[in-house]
């Protein structure tokens, strides 16, 4: 696997950049993901999929570090992770967003996504409390790096806007722009279109394939519409009352009998 | 027409985001800080700097410590009294164990004291919040006090249990002790100021304060970002502490001269500090000189129009200032929760336009 592959639509592909091998989960007596195995390539669009309850955000939040799986091991560019704390993982080049939106509302879109830069500020607090000199100038630096992803999402009118204000699909784009602030290695998003309109699904769709066009991001989703699911990634995983039950390109996964029960139900007879 | 952003351009990042963005705006300042420091000293008498000016100064310095803590990074204090008085009785103790160290040093030693003191009460509020963490600091201004009334060797074995600033100067002029004049105290207490609100906006415009106010808005997304949240917290108790140490060494050593703790740092001038940053706007500098304004000049003020003016009797007038303060906390609770800094923000919106509508 850790030969470059080029895809049909001539991105390149290449070795693993995140492994999870046999990953158990329980909270008490519940077992929220049964031994589950997958691997992320550098570069690709990988999508998890499945019915409710399936255990795809306990997933993303085992590779976000909001939980530490009992069994099983998180391998992320070649290490291996032990148990983490969401703050240490951030620094390792992990963001994501939310299914509900996690903005910071007390403050103005663009404190928002400068706060993406906190993993890389040097300057310690005796810097900033002078200011002038090195704190000042990585400010700048951070500055001109959030314009550019302000330019990018096509942000620019609300830049100094409390998050507070904004409209539901505007409030999403501005998470994905604090995400992308951070330049992650591995870009994690909960439902980036839940509750969205045509439109705007398709204007977030774009974004996402021009993270990982032009920033060379692998991105991880997690998604209920499946013609934006089929149509963005290029692996997808299916996952089932915390079962793995299929692995493989959209066309692969779509002729699976186990994913089309998981969905269309089967009958009892 | 006082506020007119046209032609006012900004071409670089720095402009952009400087403290004050208007060009109208900032001069004002300039001259309001020119006036401070060039004329008051030259005017002011006894009466106006122990009445309003140097109290105005220290619990302004008390309120930005506060704000930090409280209005930036979220962490509800009602320590702030029992840190005040940390920073009184390390200013004391460095007085007297180091006669010939220069007052500026000890005010700054006892902020940093006082510092250390509120990470240690700090250390709570990594697993509690809320009313719960009020209550812990609630916890830390009682035993405080209690600690400096219990411990002999705070007070310096005195019989009467009470702390006196020695007479110190800075360039040849007392600025505590009995000889001390009432310029050198203003300007003492004025730089100050000046300086903490200057750290505080460093402090609140960058990185840091970005980790603050993203713990206070939301702390399980400031941390998937990567804040640590032990250490934004902390930091948020030592900046506010250091800040608050320098407002008690100043209110005993300067101000007040004679100072016993009970009365001077009780769970009273906790909820001052607090109601002056309520009043004034939780996350704001200029709300907490604004509050700051507000709690030490209304009781000038009301006792100069009820007493002088009206003829009430003393006692009247104090209760009713009670009334008064309480139900202006609760109208500003219910009506402008985020206080005198939006008022203004909000009359500076108006302004812009005025006199059009649009």
């Amino acid at each position: 696997m850790s030969v470059a592959e080029i895809t049909p639509d001539g991105r390149t592909l290449g070795g693993t950049l995140m492994d999870m091998r046999n990953i158990t989960l329980r909270f008490g007596g519940v077992t929220a993901i049964k031994d589950i195995s997958f691997d992320i390539r550098e570069g690709e669009i990988r999508a998890i999929i499945g019915p409710n309850g399936a255990g795809k955000s306990s997933m993303l939040n085992v590779i976000s570090g909001f939980y530490n799986p009992q069994e099983g091991e998180v391998w992320f560019r070649g290490d291996k992770r032990g148990p983490m704390r969401p703050y240490q993982v951030a620094r390792l080049g992990i963001a994501r967003t939310f299914q509900n939106i996690a903005l910071f509302d007390g403050m103005s879109v663009l404190d928002n996504i400068m706060t993406g830069r906190l993993t890389h500020t040097k300057s310690g607090i005796l810097d900033q409390a002078i200011w002038w000199g090195k704190a000042q100038r990585e400010e700048i630096a951070h500055r001109e790096k959030v314009e550019e992803i302000i330019d990018f999402l096509e942000i620019q009118r609300i830049r100094k806007t409390p998050v507070g204000r904004l409209p539901y699909g505007l409030k999403k784009r501005v998470e994905l722009a604090r995400a992308l602030a951070a330049e992650p290695k591995l870009l994690l998003l909960d439902e980036p279109m839940a509750g969205m309109n045509v439109e705007e699904k398709e204007d977030m769709s774009r974004y996402i394939l021009d993270v990982n066009d032009e920033f060379g991001t692998t991105v991880a989703l997690i998604e209920h519409d499946m013609g934006v699911v089929m149509d963005l990634s290029d692996r997808v995983v299916v996952m089932d009352y915390g079962r793995k039950i299929g692995d493989g390109t959209p066309d692969e996964v779509r002729g699976n009998q186990d994913v089309i029960d998981a969905y269309l139900g089967v009958s009892h007879d | 027409m006082f506020y007119r952003e046209a032609g006012d351009f900004k071409s670089s990042y720095r402009s952009d985001s400087q403290t004050f963005p208007i060009a109208f705006d900032r001069y004002r300042y300039y001259a309001l800080l020119v006036f401070a420091i060039g004329v008051v000293p030259f005017i002011v008498d006894d009466y106006w700097a122990n009445a309003v000016l140097l109290p105005f100064l220290i619990w302004s310095i008390a309120a930005i410590g506060l704000n930090i803590l409280t209005g930036y990074c979220g962490q509800v204090s009602l320590g702030t009294g029992g840190f005040m008085a940390v920073g009184a009785f390390a200013c004391y103790k460095l007085m007297t164990a180091f006669p010939g160290l220069n007052i500026v040093f000890v005010v700054l030693l006892s902020g940093g004291v006082t510092a250390g003191v509120g990470v240690l009460f700090g250390l709570p509020s990594l697993r509690i919040k809320g009313f719960y963490l009020a209550v812990a600091t609630l916890a830390a201004q009682f035993f405080l006090v209690w600690l400096f009334n219990r411990v002999p060797w705070f007070y310096n074995y005195s019989a009467s249990g009470q702390i006196s600033a020695p007479e110190r100067t800075v360039f040849g002029a007392a600025v505590t002790g009995a000889n001390a004049q009432a310029w050198a105290s203003y300007l003492f207490c004025l730089t100050f100021l000046i300086a903490v609100a200057w750290l505080a906006r460093n402090l609140t415009r960058g990185a840091v304060g970005r980790s603050w106010m993203a713990i206070r808005d939301m702390d399980i997304a400031a941390e998937i970002i990567g804040v640590n949240p032990l250490r934004a917290k902390l930091t948020a108790f030592a900046a506010s502490s250091f800040l608050v140490g320098i407002a008690g060494a100043l209110f005993f050593s300067v101000y007040l001269g004679a100072v016993e703790v009970g009365e001077a740092f009780g769970i009273n001038k906790s909820f001052l500090v607090l109601f002056m940053v309520i009043i004034g706007g939780l996350g704001s500098i200029f709300g907490s000189l604004a509050g700051a304004a507000f709690m030490v000049l209304l009781p000038v003020f009301l006792k100069n129009v009820l007493v002088g003016g009206l003829g009430w009797d003393t006692a009247l007038a104090a209760h009713f200032e009670l009334v008064l303060v309480g139900g202006l906390i609760i109208f500003f609770l219910i009506v402008e929760p985020h206080g005198l800094a939006r008022l203004w923000e909000l009359t500076k919106e108006k302004l812009r336009l005025w006199p059009f509508p649009h």
